[in-house]
């Protein structure tokens, strides 16, 4: 994607921020040339080509079955690309496992939520933090000092993380018995407490009610300015997708029909096409135009 | 979490309070020789459940061959401690030997085996892991060692090929298994392993690696993409599950004369699997419970004579129904909530 986040007003980091501050350069976040995946025959992505920038907000849209979440799954390393390289912060992925493209930055939530169910909020997010805590096996069968040290510091920053979506007071329910749109934000905290560059959402606010979905766009946007992190999320929700994203995507039978700002994205008449179908096309776009101006004034980072 | 806690000191509480009134029975002789007798396996059984309460329900992954960790334990403890006869002559400090060697054994058999088969899911580990069981069932059965100044003298098949300095003896005699073993093993040394137990899997738990362990039985998925390693966290509790499996085989071997191959074989992993699931996936306490009940059951059962495998059949099956009947569960959650008051809180 061509864009730049330049053009945004972003927040300093704060003092007290979470993670600590990134050296800020130039190179991209993540980098795709030419990826593809074929499922026997199938090519289920095909040539995807796309540049995050390092605090860029970004959002890949399709119909279903288009291959979005796929792109997800390639990025993680879940599936092992036939063709293409993926470069993160300049470094190549290929052959790491999911674990280890984790540890590298790529945090992810899933499509349909998968928590550690039996857990509790705060172990979940703490099982996150593998990579951060350093306490041997030994240290934690015997209880040495280390042990209790790296437990209280864990702690401390699960709750800083769950703070914030205004969660620490459900730090210790179990995660499996919280309401369907908590457990989606429980999951984007998850996700940043691996300490990622890249956070990566499938579909953030399926089952949100709307003021959840106001909130979550907020959310969103503080993320990405406290932790100065790229964002690339999946959504089918356009208010969302127009409103937080800076650069668009968009995913047709596993290729990338168009990309550009939410602003050209919605004026584009493959897009168009891709959603409603050809005859429609023209329909389409007035109601579509409709929905923008309706839109424009909630507000957006994209101007 | 704070339930966990309680959870904890109850396991402990009640190994404590039994080993006390155990003790105090005996000194005061108010305890029946079948039952004396049945102290130590009791110990070892629930050390077993325990362990086998690691693999199935902390780590989430069905395991068919636990006996055939405990049978590893039991033939290279008990052969250890036969080697040190002379050299160790304190028999509390010879088992202690002795049990750390079946531990480290039992481990490295459970590495070995961990390697192939925790890349299995599902039935497919269950089946490779019952396998595993026969085969090292078949292996001690077939296996001649004999033991004289110069050292270990292995032989498969036949003992024909082992010729022993003088002084030297056999040690495991093929199907025979081990004979001549002193008894060593007291109910004090059982009940230590049970708390050294009890300290490692709670503290285990309780510690990144037990949370990763059942991040990984919750949702595998997601645990790899937060960058846990699976491989790794999997093969610490296999390993840990099966070095406690091969401390509980010493101590249970040591409370025998002969021990023989066939002492662990399917039925004895399908028991132990009976005791965890019986006290409840991933219940450390249950677990204890369980298997103290159902090693005493057989023998107390006993008037029964031929039905007694129908009626153990039968009190299985009612206490599987009541502990499940919601009424029940209604009457342990409410007791819970008097005793602790989180429980409540939790369930908001």
């Amino acid at each position: 994607m061509a864009y730049k986040s330049e053009g945004s007003n972003l927040v300093p980091v704060p003092s007290n921020a979470v993670i600590p501050e990134r050296d800020i350069n130039d190179m991209p976040a993540l980098e795709c040339k030419n990826l593809g995946i074929t499922f026997g025959g199938l090519h289920a992505v095909e040539n995807f080509n796309l540049t995050i920038g390092r605090t860029e907000i970004a959002g890949l849209i399709g119909p279903n079955g288009a291959g979005k979440t796929t792109v997800f799954n390639l990025l993680t390393n879940v599936y092992q690309p036939t063709t293409g390289t993926i470069l993160l912060n300049g470094m190549d992925t290929h052959g790491m496992s999911t674990a280890q493209v984790s540890k590298a930055g790529i945090g992810r939530t899933f499509q349909n939520i998968r928590l550690f169910n039996n857990l509790t909020v705060e172990e979940n997010i703490m099982v996150a933090m593998d990579k951060s805590i350093k306490c041997g096996l030994f240290a934690g069968l015997l209880r040495l000092p280390s042990y209790f040290r790296e437990e209280k510091k864990a702690h401390k920053r699960a709750l800083e993380l769950l703070h914030i979506f205004d969660m620490e007071n459900v730090a210790n329910h179990r995660a499996g018995s919280l309401p369907y749109g908590a457990q989606r934000r429980v999951e984007i905290v998850r996700a940043l407490a691996t300490d990622p560059k890249v956070l990566l959402l499938d579909e953030p606010a399926a089952g949100m009610n709307p003021s959840e979905t106001a909130d979550l766009m907020a959310n969103i946007r503080k993320i990405r300015d406290t932790f100065q992190i790229a964002v690339v999320l999946i959504e089918h929700d356009m208010n969302l997708v127009m409103n937080v994203c800076e650069g668009l995507c968009v995913l047709n039978f596993g290729r990338i029909i168009a990309k550009g700002s939410p602003a050209e994205i919605q004026k584009n008449p493959t897009v168009i096409e891709a959603y409603l179908g050809k005859s429609h096309s023209t329909k389409a776009h007035e109601a579509v135009n409709e929905v923008v101006e309706e839109n424009s004034d909630t507000g957006s980072d994209n101007k | 979490m704070k339930r966990k806690n309680t959870n904890k000191y109850v396991s402990f509480a009640l190994v404590i309070a039994a080993y006390a009134i155990m003790m105090i029975l005996t000194a005061s002789g108010k305890i029946t020789r079948s039952m004396q007798g049945m102290l130590v396996p009791i110990c070892a059984y629930i050390v077993m459940a325990i362990s086998l309460n690691l693999t199935v329900g902390i780590l989430g992954e069905l395991s068919l061959g636990h006996a055939g960790f405990m049978s590893m334990g039991a033939f290279t403890g008990t052969c250890a401690a036969l080697m040190m006869t002379e050299s160790v002559p304190d028999e509390g400090l010879r088992l202690g030997i002795s049990m750390v060697i079946g531990a480290i054994f039992g481990g490295i058999a459970g590495f070995l085996i961990g390697i192939p088969v925790l890349r299995l899911k599902g039935d497919y580990l269950a089946i490779v892991t019952l396998a595993f069981g026969e085969i090292i069932k078949s292996i001690f059965n077939n296996l001649y060692v004999g033991f004289d100044k110069y050292g270990l003298n292995f032989q498969l098949l036949s003992e024909k090929g082992i010729k022993l300095e003088e002084g030297g003896r056999m040690l495991i005699q093929g199907a025979m298994g081990i004979s001549k073993i002193k008894k060593i093993s007291t109910f004090t040394a059982g009940f230590i392993l049970i708390i050294l137990t009890l300290f490692i899997v709670y503290h285990l738990v309780e510690s990144r690696y037990g949370r990763a362990i059942m991040a990984i039985r919750d949702n595998r998925i997601a645990a790899e993409s937060v960058g846990v390693d699976v491989t790794k966290y999997k093969m610490t509790a296999f390993v840990i599950s099966a070095a406690l499996a091969g401390a509980a085989g010493t101590l249970f071997a040591m409370n025998y004369s002969t021990i023989t191959a066939n002492k662990f074989d399917f039925n004895t992993s399908i028991l132990i699997l009976v005791l965890v699931v019986l006290g409840g996936l991933g219940n450390i306490t249950g677990s204890i419970i369980s298997a103290t009940l159902l090693t005493i059951l057989p023998e107390a059962l006993r008037g029964f004579a031929t039905y007694r495998m129908l009626v153990y059949a039968i009190v299985l099956i009612v206490v599987m129904l009541f502990t499940n009947a919601s009424g029940t569960k209604m009457l342990i959650s409410n007791i819970k909530a008097k005793l602790g008051g989180n429980k409540e809180e939790e369930e908001q």
